[in-house]
């Protein structure tokens, strides 16, 4: 009853907008699709080879079906969990790494903060795709788990500089100074006086980690760096392009997951937007 | 010249070197961790995927490990590779042997660089003429209901926007060529027929950068615009009683660009992302999709080359904008 009537009090003071819910509720749309959507089909229909190629759209194949006989509908089904689950692992990865050295960077200074300012920095402006490229080009057996893995070493950068610049400024605060005359020690201070009121850049880091993300594993897997025997949204696209589908006029093997792609994305990106507006209140009242 | 802006222009050139350094190391590095012998992997990768059917396999070996001494030790290969870098020397491909990688990029460069150059300026000041005016409290409801669309285009990677672009106009309307640089029978040579076949080829590998773009410079500029509007001197200038318009562009937007300068540095490396799948994408002849055929052959040496060349130019490119920068902002040039 609690949350409900603080939920209804944000809602009334206009930090929660009608942007955020929308975000939220696309979402939250694609996580319940790839919940309960096995449920409806047989996970046979989309192995290769299991129904009729090249059918368009229609009562028998809800979606149509691929060159290499595969149903798109149950495809689609089983790919959106598994780009969903490399977007978040990576996200988790790099946001965690990043808040770790952005943490330490802020809170400690000295020649500790300078080297991991500029290797950071650096970073951040190379094409993340050229070593993205590197490093996926050179492992052997390419799993989803890896996918991620290797995104997320490129996916920590921005969370470290945002963490960074917060600590910076919240050590200042006058809380902290009081903390420390109190002879809380370093890490106290750090865990329980400037952690916590890091929480809404952490999660709006979170959020943009995770739309990278994916957007790397996508990216890389549409050059055939993928792991290629799973089911995921960019191979997909992989295979689409490598059958022409787009010159042979199969529009329904690449256009249903761009649809799902361009929702995560725009469902990412509404969440942020409202996510900030909740976070910092003075953009509410614009 | 003042004792800050030289700081200024040796920190950025410092920070030039750093990254030229650091993508140099990786890119020698990565595969000499993984166990193996990185010539031995790389060949023995290209004959199960039958990619160097009609090549003598062991003259190319040979030939690589005499080159890059593969059995001396690890300090000194790295300091032969800086030294082969130094004569832009990136090694031989493996499935064109023996095609030299610098030329194959020297081809691809240009193809590349007109493309992004040209896609990235109009999106650029597009996109901030549009966000300028969405800021701009005269225009009218028309332009601000585009802000919608604009966050749809940001959200979506520019690559899938290709796909449909090509749909669209070259499948279903045939406007436009599907794919390539120029017709595959078309002799080049300078006159009016090759330049419009490039053109129109360009076209539509163009406009997915563009429209992948625009929305990212339009809602940058329209926040930055916000802001801007709110300081004092725009008051001012209205009170003295200046023409909307001179307010608009001398005073509006001249202030608002420079954070879109520095937002362009930082975004750089991300519109070469997309751009490389782009232009696999359209199969255009550029450093994308030489990359890409290089990454389905496994032909090593070209993968290095590409991936070193398009970090070091972005880095060089950074490098130039830093240098504008203090023409642009008189703040730093002090």
């Amino acid at each position: 009853m609690n949350l409900l009537s603080s939920l209804r009090r944000n809602y009334e003071q206009g930090r929660i907008s009608g942007v955020l819910l929308l975000g939220l509720g696309i979402l939250a749309a694609i996580l319940l699709f790839s919940a309960i959507g096995p449920f409806f089909v047989d996970a046979v229909n989309a192995q290769v080879g299991a129904v009729r190629p090249r059918k368009p759209p229609g009562p028998e194949y809800f979606l149509g079906t691929d060159s290499q006989g595969r149903d798109m509908w149950t495809l689609l089904i089983y790919a959106t969990p598994n780009t969903l689950k490399m977007g978040l692992i990576a996200g988790f990865i790099g946001v965690g790494f990043g808040t770790a050295l952005g943490l330490i960077a802020g809170h400690f200074g000295g020649i500790v903060d300078a080297v991991i300012r500029v290797i950071s920095d650096a970073l951040l402006t190379v094409p993340a795709i050229a070593i993205l490229v590197i490093i996926a080009g050179n492992i052997d057996r390419m799993t989803t788990l890896v996918m991620a893995l290797v995104v997320a070493s490129l996916g920590w950068m921005f969370t470290t500089r945002t963490v960074r610049a917060q600590v910076l400024t919240i050590r200042e605060k006058s809380y902290v100074e009081v903390a420390r005359v109190n002879g809380e020690s370093q890490w106290e201070i750090l865990f329980t006086e400037i952690m916590p009121n890091l929480m809404p850049y952490i999660v709006a880091s979170f959020v943009g980690t995770v739309s990278g993300s994916i957007l790397a594993v996508i990216g890389l897997e549409a050059l055939g760096l993928g792991a290629l025997d799973e089911m995921t949204l960019g191979n997909t696209i992989y295979w689409s392009q490598q059958s022409s589908a787009v010159l042979r006029g199969y529009w329904w093997w690449w256009g249903p997951p761009i649809v799902v792609i361009a929702a995560i994305f725009i469902g990412l990106f509404l969440t942020s937007v409202g996510f900030d507006r909740f976070a910092n209140p003075k953009l509410a009242k614009r | 010249m003042s004792k800050e802006l030289l700081r200024y222009l040796l920190t950025r050139f410092g920070q030039l070197l750093l990254i030229i350094f650091v993508a140099v190391s990786i890119n020698f590095i990565i595969p000499r961790l993984l166990p193996g012998d990185p010539v031995q992997t790389a060949l023995a990768r290209l004959q199960a995927t039958g990619g160097a059917q009609n090549v003598d396999i062991q003259a190319v070996s040979a030939a690589y490990r005499a080159k890059y001494g593969l059995d001396a030790p690890i300090l000194e290969q790295y300091f032969n590779y800086w030294l082969d870098l130094f004569q832009l020397d990136l090694g031989v491909s493996f499935a064109n042997f023996p095609e030299k990688v610098s030329t194959m990029i020297g081809n691809a460069l240009p193809w590349s660089v007109t493309l992004l150059a040209v896609a990235t300026l109009i999106a650029f000041s597009v996109g901030s003429l549009l966000g300028a005016r969405l800021a701009w409290p005269g225009s009218g409801r028309t332009i601000k209901s585009i802000v919608p669309l604009m966050m749809i285009l940001t959200s979506i990677p520019f690559y899938l926007l290709a796909i449909i672009l090509i749909y669209f106009f070259a499948v279903v309307l045939k406007w436009f060529p599907p794919a390539g640089g120029v017709d595959t029978t078309r002799i080049m040579r300078l006159d009016w027929a090759t330049t419009e076949d490039i053109l129109r080829h360009a076209f539509l590998p163009c406009l997915a950068i563009i429209l992948g773009n625009v929305g990212f410079w339009a809602l940058g500029m329209r926040s930055q615009m916000v802001s801007v509007l709110g300081e004092d001197y725009i008051t001012f200038a209205e009170a003295k009683g200046l023409h909307p318009n001179r307010i608009f562009v001398w005073y509006g937007m001249r202030n608002a660009l420079l954070a879109q300068v520095t937002a362009l540095a930082l975004s750089l490396g991300s519109v070469v992302s997309g751009a490389v799948l782009v232009e696999v994408i359209f199969n255009y002849p550029g450093l994308g999709s030489l990359l890409y055929v290089a990454i389905r052959g496994q032909d090593y040496f070209v993968i290095q080359g590409v991936v070193l060349m398009l970090i070091v130019s972005l880095a060089v490119l950074l490098f130039l904008v830093d240098l504008i920068y203090p023409l642009l902002d008189p703040r730093i040039r002090r």
